[in-house]
């Protein structure tokens, strides 16, 4: 165990002293020391009085403080700061059943469906690649489809490159360009239509270069000409 | 006689009801499920226990104990994220399964693939699952996406989380790509020819990406190697860590956005 240095005894020792002095010397006059107005007012104003800051009376002469302020310890704590609730309440439900039951139903109904869908239908395997025999028309996969499409417009280094890079850039920067603080639909009426052209420009192009491309990447129409499109 | 009619014998309702009793009374159950799981013996419905539920689980406590009630309507989420992650985990199954039975080399993967849908049992479905799961997550990411948009739920103080959620679809189609060329078919080689052709167009560093993903000047047998190991392992670590974070940052966040 460690010893407990002497400086540090003799300060203690000292302390108790001086301790039990005081209180044998204030023992008698205690009873004198909170003033006879101060308790009348407690009592007038009873239990509520703690939290309410009374008008100083007048010609109170004991417990003023620098500045001749009279307060109470509970006046000078504001009641809104400790009475106010933080949050607003928020209408909850418990995550179980409420919710995983939900999840738990979507996951079973998406895998039903997966399964009959992979039963009924095969993945294309075509002939094993050979690179000496390119198909036509050769495409990308479907949700690149919209870029293959923008190849037949643009130079490939905008259209491949630039394009894609400058959209999914433009993404990521939305929440930080959109300064409109608003949730509701009927405040973002730009931004959604905004949004709702950028989302159809894709799907078409997807749309066109998946069943409006026949040989040689050229337009057809899948109703004259077949489909030439493999997921 | 009189002794055996107070006595008759258990039915197998009743002996199975016993060592349903027995069982989920036993020490190793009661040490395996926590406290308010519902498979203890004796979950009753209280708030308590609801709450249980989802603190014991390591699983399920992916959720806060609660959430906002308009959150659990369908008609909110559309269930989109979540079946995005359902997918996911469907997909590495299934992967897990399709990696038993492949080789990837030129010489040997179409041939794999080709055995194993005549051959191995459920190997024809497992892959139907695998392929079809795959492009039915990028539709529902992508969905997922447009959800969040309409419902301005990437404002703050989600609007981080918006942008680990477009890395995440960009993860998404990389897995999605990375993978159409595995199986090695006419399909596969030509898809990622056209794709791969438009990445040599980058600015200043095209020719040397496209050289590092193709393994070579063309695609050949390295290509495989090279992207049969981004699909499997690589790709699907990084989008772990950022589901991880994103995840983690919807509950951050306050829990999904709304109600409008």
């Amino acid at each position: 165990m460690t010893e407990i240095p002497e400086h540090l005894l003799k300060r203690a020792q000292a302390a108790r002293e001086k301790a039990a002095g005081a209180a044998s010397g204030d023992a008698a006059p205690a009873g004198d020391r909170i003033p006879d107005a101060l308790l009348d007012r407690t009592k007038a104003a009873g239990a509520g009085a703690t939290l309410v800051a009374a008008a100083p009376a007048a010609g109170l002469p004991v417990g003023a403080g620098p500045g001749g302020h009279t307060q109470r310890l509970l006046t000078v704590v504001k009641s809104g700061s400790i009475q106010e609730a933080k949050a607003a309440p928020v209408d909850k439900v418990h995550t179980w059943p409420h919710l995983l039951a939900v999840e738990f139903v979507a996951s079973l109904a998406l895998i039903s469906f997966l399964f009959v869908f992979s039963w009924i239908v095969n993945a294309p395997l075509l002939k094993a690649a050979d690179f000496n025999k390119t198909p036509n028309p050769s495409k990308a996969p479907w949700y690149f489809l919209g870029l293959q499409e923008l190849l037949t417009m643009f130079h490939p280094m905008i259209a491949g490159v630039t394009l894609p890079g400058v959209g999914v850039l433009a993404l990521m920067l939305t929440p930080y360009l959109d300064r409109n603080p608003s949730n509701k639909p009927e405040d973002r009426k730009f931004i959604t239509s905004m949004m709702t052209l950028f989302l159809m420009f894709w799907a078409v192009l997807v749309i066109i270069g998946s069943f409006f491309r026949g040989p040689g990447f050229n337009f057809t129409f899948p109703w004259r000409d077949g489909i030439f499109f493999e997921l | 006689m009189a002794k055996v009619l107070d006595n008759p014998r258990p039915t197998l309702k009743e002996r199975a009801a016993q060592i349903g009793q027995q069982l989920q009374g036993s020490q190793a159950w009661n040490s395996i499920f926590r406290p308010g799981s519902i498979f203890r013996k004796g979950y009753t419905d209280s708030p308590r226990n609801r709450s249980y539920v989802i603190m014991n689980s390591v699983l399920y406590h992916l959720h806060p104990v609660k959430v906002k009630r308009h959150a659990v309507k369908v008609s909110y989420t559309l269930c989109l994220g979540g079946l995005s992650f359902f997918l996911f985990i469907l997909l590495t199954v299934t992967g897990i399964f399709l990696m038993f039975f492949y080789r990837p080399t030129g010489a040997n993967a179409w041939q794999d693939i080709q055995t194993l849908q005549t051959s191995v049992t459920f190997g024809l479905l497992v892959r139907n699952m695998h392929r079809w799961s795959a492009h039915l997550m990028v539709l529902s990411v992508f969905l997922h996406m447009a959800r969040v948009f309409y419902h301005g739920a990437y404002k703050p103080p989600r609007e981080f989380n918006w942008v680990i959620g477009v890395v995440l679809l960009t993860l998404t189609l990389l897995l999605s790509f990375t993978g159409y060329l595995l199986p090695w078919d006419q399909l596969a080689l030509w898809a990622v020819t056209v794709g791969t052709n438009m990445m040599g167009y980058s600015p200043v560093i095209g020719s040397q990406v496209r050289f590092v993903l193709l393994g070579g000047v063309e695609i050949g047998s390295e290509t495989l190697l090279r992207w049969y190991v981004l699909h499997v392992l690589m790709l699907p670590f990084v989008i772990v860590i950022f589901m991880a974070i994103h995840f983690w940052r919807v509950r951050k966040d306050g829990g999904i956005s709304g109600p409008l």
